[in-house]
């Protein structure tokens, strides 16, 4: 069952003062999350991803099209009961205690009161702020409030997540505590859809990404199909001080870094090139296919159209 | 009432103690201390008639300061700092929002005006040294003023789903000056002619009648108030209200979230 559905979502602003004139955030957008997914939706700053979610949240009303999570309207209240939502750099009521903002976003979310404490206690603890309940938000650093958000966002265990650019803010211990607990989620069998424009943090979590710009989709799919254009190439790795004359024969490239080197050579002269190693008695340490990384498809996407808006400037 | 209105409108209370909006009854306390001695010493039989006016007016301008001040920021502020967000991804319809809002603010004028009633009272036995049976009429004043304070909150509420904070505040606290003087607009639209009588006849019957709602100084000459003036002005103060709250929810329902 699709988790999110969304079906031609357009959202156009009216912009300037006197004669105002549309600016098309999002053109008709149509995306389908499956549940229990880790969904990342790409995109560089401005491109419609802050957009997107602030529909799907019924923050903003769209232009056209139409959304549904759980199979329910985004207007829906008992959708809303069991979404979870971090808005990017999240702010909150700075005169509240942790604590305090969780028990109050706790009854918002209808969250039983004789398990509201215990859950907040848990949460906190989840995020790694066990001992900051009790502090107010005002004297909270950064990272400290994107955990503080990340744990009103999964609260009332709601069965779908939405994640503003989760990571901003966090140093890399944080960026690493939230990679877990969201593939923890995924292992709940919670559906989790983020948005992001740091590609590692995507290529590590995600089942599949949608690549937005401009407010446009430009490209959808599981990680590994997209990152699986080997280009018939493989990498051999093995130690030793030189390159054998029979692998340069084959065309290889190669870097040689101390005593070990690495070699770009064809597929198809893979079995030649270990032969080679071999004979030449050189320790082999590894065989791998090359793949296009997300970052390469990312930028293979983005740049026709930087290209096209570059040659309109 | 739906639980998530008593939620947010505790949230809103909660907001207006901690960000120390109560101290101001320090400085209405330090008000009517020097205002009952001086005018124990100064006045002479008509100490009672100047505390009353004295302190009922303070209470008024105080209170109306509040609900516009904090009035104008309910929505703006949560918008412009995106603590809105975490709230309406959950399900809390905008209407209970609204409505929260305004049960908080006016939770906090009605403890605010309490306090500030313990202080005129007593300020009043101090000057009297002992209570009149017509003292209690300046219970109906106060009353009275907590009505004012239900639709000045409303409206400003109303003007904040729309406008910019400073903006509100201006239509607000104009809106409450015209109100002062409905019953003159409404005379003048009385003796006026042709459009002009039409336009004053709209307008004074559109702004609110604070006029009405103003007793002060008939309960300080130890008038009594008509029960049936009581009444109509409970029942005004309260579809006026409700119709402003009805307002800002309708606009602030189709109000995109920047």
């Amino acid at each position: 069952m699709a988790a999110i559905e969304i079906l031609a979502l357009e959202k156009t602003y009216s912009v300037g003062f006197w004669r105002k004139k549309p600016r098309q955030a999002l053109r008709p957008l149509n995306l389908t999350v499956q549940e229990g997914e880790i969904f990342g939706f790409l995109g560089p700053n401005g491109a419609g991803k802050t957009t997107t979610l602030k529909l799907l949240m019924g923050l903003i009303f769209p232009t056209s099209g139409s959304a549904r999570i759980l199979g329910m309207e985004i207007d829906d209240p008992r959708m809303k009961a069991q979404i979870g939502f971090l808005p990017e750099q999240p702010y909150f009521y700075d005169y509240l205690t942790a604590r305090e903002l969780l028990v109050y976003f706790g009854q918002l979310s209808g969250v039983d009161p004789k398990q509201r404490s215990r859950k907040v206690n848990e949460v906190l603890q989840r995020v790694g702020l066990p001992d900051a309940g009790g502090v107010q938000l005002r004297k909270f650093s950064k990272g400290m409030l994107q955990r503080v958000g990340i744990a009103q966002a999964i609260l009332h265990d709601p069965k779908v997540v939405f994640f503003d650019e989760p990571m901003s803010g966090l140093d890399p211990m944080g960026r690493r505590e939230v990679r877990d607990l969201m593939e923890r989620l995924k292992h709940e069998g919670k559906t989790v859809f983020f948005s992001t424009h740091i590609l590692s943090d995507a290529e590590a979590l995600c089942d599949r990404v949608a690549i937005i710009n401009k407010g446009e989709l430009q490209g959808v799919g599981a990680v590994a199909d997209l990152t699986s254009s080997v280009h018939g190439k493989v990498e051999l790795v093995w130690q030793g001080p030189a390159v054998p004359s029979s692998l340069r024969a084959l065309g290889a490239d190669c870097h040689v870094t101390g005593e070990t080197v690495r070699a770009i050579i064809s597929e198809s002269d893979q079995d030649a090139a270990i032969e080679a190693l071999r004979r030449e008695r050189l320790r082999l340490i590894s065989v791998t296919p090359v793949r296009t990384s997300l970052e390469d498809y990312y930028l293979q996407i983005l740049q026709p159209a930087a290209a096209t808006s570059g040659a309109r400037a | 009432m739906s639980a998530r209105i008593a939620h947010i409108a505790s949230n809103t209370f909660r907001e207006a103690v901690r960000d120390r909006v109560l101290y101001n009854l320090i400085v209405f306390a330090l008000l009517m201390s020097g205002a009952a001695i001086l005018v124990g010493q100064i006045s002479i039989d008509i100490e009672r008639l100047v505390v009353i006016n004295l302190g009922l007016t303070a209470v008024s301008l105080f209170g109306l300061v509040i609900a516009i001040f904090i009035g104008i920021g309910l929505v703006s502020k949560e918008i412009e700092k995106r603590t809105l967000y975490t709230v309406l991804s959950r399900p809390v319809r905008r209407w209970e929002f609204i409505v929260g809002k305004f049960f908080g603010l006016a939770g906090t004028l009605a403890v605010n005006t309490f306090f500030m009633a313990i202080g005129v009272f007593v300020s009043l036995l101090y000057v009297s040294h002992h209570f009149q049976k017509q003292d209690g009429w300046v219970l109906v004043a106060l009353y009275f003023i907590v009505l004012q304070f239900l639709i000045i909150t409303a409206l400003t509420l109303f003007f904040s789903s729309f406008s910019s904070p400073l903006l509100s505040a201006v239509f607000a606290f104009s809106l409450f000056v015209i109100g002062s003087f409905a019953e003159d607009l409404r005379g003048f639209a009385a003796m006026s002619q042709g459009v002009t009588r039409w336009l004053a006849t709209g307008a004074a019957y559109l702004v609110p009648n604070f006029s009405a709602l103003n007793v002060i100084s008939s309960v300080a000459h130890a008038n009594p108030v008509p029960g049936q003036l009581i009444l109509y002005n409970s029942a005004y103060a309260l579809v006026y209200a409700a119709m402003a709250l009805c307002g800002a929810v309708l606009v602030f329902e189709r109000r995109n979230l920047k």
